[in-house]
């Protein structure tokens, strides 16, 4: 797949192989995104978007090949002879997985603290800022995702779209430089996708994360992305502007995906 | 048959006992919570150098009866005072069950917490102390509880190792007054009451941990 040519782009998969046992899930991929950009990637199921994410989230390691971020090599790190490069250490990763922060399906949030201390975990416990600090931006953050006054309560309070918004307002709290977004909004209820979906309109716009979502919802792809990446058991078929992709795609397997996604505006699975 | 008499006296001895039981029980209790606490963390995020002989001494020490290994310690380590060895014994014993079930509480945190942890880049020891053994130990509260009470319930074998505890005392007044059933009668009367309360403590514990 051609890409424009950008120094330095904040994500690049050089030649990424992943396998599971003997079922090989990305053979070879080579895939950029540039700083600041926001890019969807869309796919039936099992084709490997999970796996880009998890990749990149250092939750999977690659079975080969390298991937960078911001330049330079994250999954592996310069060692042995001749700085040849060799799978990154724990201590390499923890170095630099902080760049990124990950939103998951299922939330995953601390069920046993507040909501107020989900966020502040861990800018105070990884970035050192002080409470006060943490808190005050904590709340900054809460309002930002619409739940200033949700502070205090237990996570299990909440409904599935205000436990996904604190899960957002916790990611960013990190201030990750690039933000992993893994169907968020799979696990809502219909009436509550809007308000996430809202929501991560607003920090696509507001700021200059780098995006990396993976969505069903193809109203969000088309508003957020400046591209999308259509997938297929493991290779990039088609990559395009999201206006340009979803309106007229150029390759059957997308027109086909597309057909079948849109009948009811959700998630085919 | 019953002399209320040989009862009435009997008490103070008993009651004593019990004392010294409920002295013993507790800080082997604590003995068990904190091993038992470090076994699990050693088995479950420690090197295999280490995980491996531990968890094979741990399942030793589960396998083999308490009364013996009270009786080994005693010949063994005759530097230390009975109660004080008592309560090692029972605690290190203990420590063993109370290990299995911690990493049954941290085998069930989900996965999907850790992956949070990482995702927020959280140092691994802050993994531990703030998400995973919270989640962990409210996990098995119930079963910690149950193990409690029949720890009390075992510490009589104390006696075995001369540690005056209740049925100590019990044995030891109904012997010097030929009066085995009242001062039996009296201590497993005592221990019920003490037992009952605290088993329906635990109880309630489950029923709202469920809830
Ligand atoms: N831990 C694992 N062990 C074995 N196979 C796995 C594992 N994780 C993923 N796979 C397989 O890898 C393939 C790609 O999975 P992945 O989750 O990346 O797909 P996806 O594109 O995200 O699909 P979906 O739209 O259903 O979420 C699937 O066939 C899946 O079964
Ligand atoms: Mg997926």
């Amino acid at each position: 797949m051609p890409h424009e040519n950008r120094d330095d782009p904040a994500v690049r998969f050089e030649r990424v192989t992943k396998r599971y046992g003997d079922r090989t899930v990305l053979d070879g991929l080579d895939l950029e995104v540039g700083r600041g950009e926001h890019v969807t990637l869309i796919g039936p199921s099992g084709s490997g978007k999970t796996t880009i994410l998890r990749l990149l989230m250092t939750l999977e390691r690659v079975t080969d090949g390298v991937i960078h971020v911001d330049g330079r090599p994250f999954s592996h790190m310069p060692g042995g002879t001749n700085g040849k490069l060799v799978p990154a250490s724990e201590r390499h990763l923890a170095a630099h997985r902080r760049r990124i922060g990950m939103v998951f399906q299922q939330f995953n949030l601390f069920p046993h603290m507040s909501v107020l201390e989900n966020v502040v975990e861990a800018p105070v416990h990884v970035l050192g800022e002080s409470r006060e600090d943490a808190d005050r931006r904590a709340r900054d953050l809460l309002d930002l995702v619409g739940l200033g006054d949700r502070a205090d309560a237990r996570p299990t309070r909440l409904s599935g779209g205000q436990q996904q918004r604190v899960a957002i307002a916790r990611a960013l709290a990190m201030r990750p430089g690039i933000l992993l977004l893994d169907e968020v909004t799979s696990a809502l209820d219909p009436e509550l996708v809007a308000e996430v979906l809202d929501v991560l309109r607003d920090v696509a716009r507001s700021t200059d994360i780098t995006l990396l979502c993976v969505t069903h919802e193809m109203g969000f792809a088309r508003d957020v992305s400046d591209r999308i990446l259509m997938f297929d058991r493991g290779r990039i078929v088609e990559s395009g502007p999201a206006d340009e992709l979803l309106e007229s795609p150029a390759h059957a397997r997308t027109r086909a995906f597309l057909g079948r996604s849109g009948e009811r505006g959700r998630p085919l699975r | 048959m019953w002399d209320g008499e040989a009862a009435r006296a009997a008490l103070p001895a008993v009651l004593e006992g019990f004392g010294v039981t409920v002295l013993a029980t507790v800080p082997a209790f604590a003995v068990a919570m904190v091993l038992g606490l470090v076994l699990a963390l050693v088995q479950r995020a420690g090197p295999a150098w280490l995980a491996l002989p531990v968890r094979g001494a741990a399942a030793f020490v589960r396998t083999t009866p308490l009364l013996v290994q009270l009786f080994a310690a005693w010949v063994l380590v005759p530097a230390l005072d009975a109660p004080v060895l008592g309560v090692l014994v029972l605690g290190t014993h203990y420590a063993t069950y109370l290990s299995e079930v911690y990493r049954t509480g941290i085998d069930a945190v989900p996965k999907g917490q850790w992956e949070a942890c990482t995702a927020l880049s959280l140092p691994r020891r802050r993994v531990w102390r703030a998400v995973v053994l919270p989640q962990a130990v409210r996990n098995v509260l119930p079963p910690l509880g149950n193990y409690a009470v029949s720890m009390f319930k075992e510490t009589p074998l104390l006696s075995v190792i001369t540690v005056h505890e209740m049925v100590h005392e019990a044995n030891t007044f109904g012997s010097t007054h030929f009066a085995y059933l009242e001062s039996f009668t009296l201590a497993a009367g005592v221990f019920l009451l003490a037992s009952w309360p605290t088993s329906v403590l635990v109880r309630r514990l489950e029923a709202r941990l469920a809830a």
